[in-house]
């Protein structure tokens, strides 16, 4: 790669920043964006080992927050072999049933990946959506929601 | 659930069958703000047959039990206003056989059903007749026999007949709902598959609740079922006898398969299969098994359904990042999207007629149920509300069954899920009875045709 080019690509990934942090991510108490960043709905895998991570609405996408969880796990996972995971997908009640049970799986897929990608055998992980199926918080409003868009790491074993 | 064999003579005189021109005619095409009036005349029962039924039934008087599914059905409709009998001045078995017609415009009704019971060989049988009161003439009569215990059918079959007579449609009254009946915890909800007459009675529900079921439809012929079931916790494509009771798995897929829907001749199951984190559509064949992928795209395809000819697929996908509405023709060729205006689209599902697909849409916080034409032009809503969803067509096209979730709080308080239905027009909205909370209403065809 030529110098210029790093040097242009440098300047766009930095214009980029500065865009992504003017336009979106208000905090408001739990939830940035809409992504929820509390801890009330949080279990632990083991100390220090959360065992979900949230998604914005209609996103797939993991957060930064999202892969630091993953990659705790991942190491989790690693020092602990012989056990399995079922990635539970979930997403909030503000969607078409049908097209939620895909969403859901494709948010546990995103999890499945990551974890893949820090050295889990994709044999150690199964994958199941129940759409909009389980809340863990039944209200109708925006922090409910934010709640309930997420994956969840449970032992299988 | 036992399917009951229904016997279904059309014997007697059939005068004027589709010929007589009366003055009454009803437009079903326009929001109906005038429902015609007309008089549901108590069925007539000779003294032996009242007390046979009364033994048979437990009913105190089965003749004026099957005129109140005929006056409930047609007020249902929103196109008729069946008068209160208590100012009707001639009795049942007279005016069944010379209407008084000066009596009935006296009280307004426009259109007089009358009728007979009674028990023949163990059977029931039954007459009825359909006036003009205006023109002073009978424009209808039928006759038939059946088991005694299919007398709410029988009241439905009537209101069949007397609505294609009067708007020149086929009816939807002596029809099923199939749907998911739902009690407990939001958080823990427990899901039944539940069968009841269109009018919200005889219900009975096909599984236990020990797993998770979603989205139960008809086949053609109304006797299997498909739907999603989590039975051990793996969310798979089911396919149910409705008479014996059988269930079975639907193809041998490694993941998740879901949104399933019958092909028009009742042949395939067409379907969404997702793996890694994709999901396209699928058909099998239910009786060479033979499995087909008719999508194959990075993005979402769920919730398809066939236009009632079989030869396109309308279905859901986000591939244009957000959830939209697309045609293709059935092996999955000239995928085409439909669905243009602000906001998100889903469940589509083809009418029955084929000149419609109705949908759920999103925008701005807000459900709407609404239709739109095959190419996506002439988009109506219907309905506005905090959330609802899945329209199913009746049989004749004319009115759509969904289901609507109100608010809750954290703890649940407030949340509730009924079906409600709502014509064509955009009028006549009701909530459709049922024995707990439902969703995911779907309409059967016509049981006798």
């Amino acid at each position: 790669m030529s110098l210029n080019k790093i040097f242009r690509n440098t300047l766009l990934v930095f214009f980029a920043s500065i865009l992504l942090s003017a336009c979106a991510v208000k905090t408001t108490g739990k939830m940035q964006g809409d992504v929820y960043t509390g801890k009330d709905t949080v279990e632990y895998l083991a100390s220090g080992v959360p065992d979900r991570v949230f998604f914005a609405t209609n996103e797939t996408v993991l957060t930064t927050a999202s892969r630091e969880t993953l990659r705790k796990q991942a190491s989790w996972l690693r020092k602990n072999s012989k056990i399995n995971v079922v990635l539970e997908g979930h997403a909030d009640e503000r969607g078409t049933r049908e097209y939620n049970l895909a969403l859901g799986e494709r948010r546990a897929n995103a999890a499945k990946d990551y974890l893949m990608t820090y050295g889990i055998s994709g044999n150690r992980i199964s994958v199941i959506s129940y759409g909009k199926e389980r809340p863990v918080d039944s209200g109708s409003n925006p922090l409910a929601w934010s709640k309930n868009r997420r994956s969840v790491t449970v032992k299988a074993n | 659930m036992k399917r009951i064999i229904f016997l279904i003579y059309i014997c007697l005189f059939i005068f004027n069958w589709g010929k007589a021109w009366s003055l009454i005619e009803v437009d079903i095409t326009r929001g109906n703000l005038n429902p015609l009036p007309l008089a549901v005349s108590p069925l007539s029962v000779d003294q032996n047959s009242k007390e046979k039924f009364k033994d048979l039934l437990k009913l105190e008087d089965i003749g004026t039990e099957i005129s109140k599914v005929v006056e409930n059905n047609l007020r249902q409709s929103g196109l008729f206003n069946p008068l209160d009998p208590k100012a009707f001045l001639q009795k049942p078995d007279i005016a069944h056989v010379k209407p008084r017609f000066e009596d009935w415009a006296l009280i307004k009704a426009q259109a007089l059903i009358t009728g007979e019971v009674k028990i023949v060989d163990e059977k029931l049988r039954v007459e009825f007749r359909l006036w003009d009161v205006l023109a002073g003439k009978e424009i209808m009569a039928l006759a038939f026999t059946t088991v005694s215990e299919n007398w709410r059918r029988v009241g439905h079959i009537i209101t069949d007949k007397v609505y294609q007579r009067l708007t020149g449609e086929k009816g939807y009254f002596d029809t099923r709902i199939i749907y998911v009946a739902e009690e407990g915890l939001k958080t823990s909800r427990i899901k039944k598959l539940a069968i009841m007459d269109q009018d919200g009675f005889n219900t009975k529900y096909l599984t236990l609740g020990n797993e998770l079921v979603l989205t139960p439809r008809f086949n053609p012929t109304n006797q299997m079922v498909t739907y999603l079931s989590y039975f051990k916790n793996l969310p798979r494509v089911y396919l149910l006898d409705i008479e014996t009771g059988i269930q079975e798995v639907v193809g041998d897929f490694p993941g998740m398969t879901f949104a399933p829907r019958f092909s028009p001749d009742g042949k395939k199951i067409i379907m969404s299969f997702a793996k890694d984190g994709n999901s396209d559509i699928y058909t099998m064949d239910l009786e060479s098994r033979e499995v087909e992928k008719i999508t194959n795209h990075p993005s979402i395809d769920t919730s398809p359904s066939y236009s009632p000819d079989g030869k396109y697929i309308c279905f859901n996908s986000d591939r244009s990042g957000y959830q939209q509405i697309y045609v293709m023709r059935s092996d999955g060729s000239k995928v085409k999207r439909i669905s243009f205006g602000n906001g998100l689209y889903g469940t589509p599902v083809w009418s029955p007629r084929g000149d419609l697909i109705a949908f759920t849409k999103l925008h701005k916080g807000k459900f709407y149920i609404g239709v739109m034409r095959t190419d996506g032009t002439g988009e109506r809503l219907l309905t506005e509300n905090y959330y609802q969803e899945a329209p199913s067509w009746s049989p004749n096209g004319r009115v759509l069954i969904f289901y609507r979730e109100t608010k809750s709080d954290s703890a649940g308080k407030g949340f509730s899920a009924k079906l409600w239905s709502i014509d064509l027009t955009g009028y006549n909205e009701r909530m459709v009875k049922t024995e707990t909370d439902a969703s995911d209403p779907s309409w059967s065809s016509l049981l006798t045709d």
